[in-house]
């Protein structure tokens, strides 16, 4: 039952729930005009405390489709948050208008905090460097939709690992389903988190940490690019020395196997050439479109109106 | 060698690793203790090679789960008349609240001060806990 949850974390739903997610969505991919009334009477709040295009609009987007109504603020400066108020206050006062919220959070477990004095379902967006559980749903709904399969796959993550949110929630999340096995592209200072590896290790999922990609492009079913982040740094020097070391180009692409699919959360700056995009394998644009057509199907399923 | 007396009535908290007793010391607040205190640093061990000690001449009340979050490897020892009475090896607790701070500058817990940081065990055996907004690792001994 997904009626009144929150969805924080990518792994507080269980892989059969979120079957039931993607099978809805897949309904809407086929027929989106059918469920153009779903949500009527339902309002969405999203209270974005950083800045965020694709994410915002997929959101607004989608409740939009589903016939419901959206109000929010896309930056806190235009909110009572300038004043200075809590987290735990706003939500109180922003859950008495509105079915369901969506929060982006420079803080890590901002959204956690919103669950705990909310009454309405909050959905995570994106909490500073550490998840972005609605990036991993249109992630594996993506994969799902191109391999038939969760499981079984060599999902190579490529670039910024230490601070990439999309990178941490899809690990976790995927490393759920049999047989799966990362391989983990980045420079020593961009390694993902401790947390994460400490995980899988636990799990005993099958992992390697390396630091070229063209050495292991050649092994992937799935190449996951990010990008580096500038906001995510502390200093200048630290983003300039590392945002191009990982560029995925014509010729790279041509050491990976003809089935291999690249998946990208975007925007991207730089890490995948353009001449790339025309390459069938290329997925990152028809992932955003999945990307919209999931978070329909979660708005539905967590307001219990599917 | 230096010799320190042996107390009647109180606590020893013994199998301190090296450089950690004074941390325990602070953290007791024993630096404001009105009664006989002895923290010994450095001392020769067959099991630890150094280890720190602490001696405290009274029977005080202490939290027995943050000596464990600092160092889990410690005994501690009620001595009565002069004699061992009990033996008490402090376990790692399943959850603390405010006990460990979060030192990721990014958690949300550096700025909603109203908010207690929790934090969950996650493995025994390496002492590890994890807060429970944002992920940040805390080892025991080592943070």
């Amino acid at each position: 039952m997904l009626k009144g949850r929150h969805l924080l974390d990518p792994t507080d739903f269980s892989p059969g729930e979120l079957e039931e997610i993607f099978d809805f969505a897949d309904q809407i991919i086929q027929s989106p005009a059918q469920f153009n009334h779903l949500c009527d009477s339902n309002l969405l709040a999203t209270l974005f405390y950083e800045p965020s295009t694709r994410t915002r609009f997929s959101f607004e987007a989608a409740m939009l489709r589903l016939g419901g109504n959206v109000v929010g603020f896309s930056e806190p400066g235009s909110s009572s948050v300038a004043k200075g108020e809590s987290i735990a206050d706003t939500i109180r006062t922003v859950a008495c208008y509105a079915d369901i919220i969506v929060m982006r959070h420079p803080k890590e477990g901002a959204p956690r905090i919103a669950s705990q004095y909310s009454l309405v379902p909050i959905i995570n967006a994106g909490d500073g460097g550490h998840l972005h559980p609605t990036q991993t749903l249109t992630d594996l709904l993506t994969i799902r939709s191109v391999r038939k399969t969760l499981s079984g796959l060599t999902i190579g993550c490529c670039g910024d690992l230490k601070f990439g949110r999309t990178v941490h929630s899809l690990i976790k999340a995927a490393s759920r389903y049999a047989g799966n096995r990362f391989v983990l592209v980045s420079p020593k200072e961009l390694r993902v988190p401790d947390y994460v590896t400490a995980d899988l290790t636990a799990r005993g999922v099958v992992y390697q940490e390396v630091e070229r990609l063209d050495e292991v492009i050649g092994g992937l079913d799935i190449l996951y690019m990010t990008r580096v982040q500038k906001e995510r740094f502390f200093n200048e020097d630290d983003y300039v020395r590392l945002k191009d070391v990982y560029i995925l180009d014509a010729a790279k692409m041509r050491l990976a196997r003809e089935d291999m699919i690249v998946m990208h959360p975007l925007p991207r700056v730089g890490e995948i050439a353009y001449e790339v995009d025309d390459d069938p394998r290329a997925y990152y644009f028809k992932q955003a479109k999945i990307g919209m057509y999931v978070r329909m199907a979660l708005i539905a399923k967590l307001l219990g109106v599917s | 060698m230096l010799t320190i007396t042996s107390i009647r009535n109180g606590i020893v908290i013994d199998h301190i690793h090296a450089g950690l007793g004074i941390r325990i010391f602070y953290e007791l607040g024993l630096d404001k203790a009105e009664y006989t205190v002895a923290l010994i640093m450095n001392a020769a061990s067959t099991r630890m090679g150094r280890k720190d000690m602490i001696k405290i001449e009274n029977n005080v009340d202490f939290d027995v789960t943050m000596l464990a979050l600092i160092d889990p490897s410690v005994t501690i020892n009620v001595i009565e008349n002069e004699h061992i009475t009990r033996k008490v090896k402090p376990e790692l607790p399943e959850r603390v609240e405010d006990v460990i701070k979060c030192k990721n500058p990014r958690c949300v817990t550096s700025i909603e001060k109203y908010v207690p940081h929790i934090f969950t065990l996650v493995n025994r055996e390496l002492g590890q806990y994890r807060c429970q907004y944002c992920d940040e690792v805390y080892t025991v001994g080592k943070d």
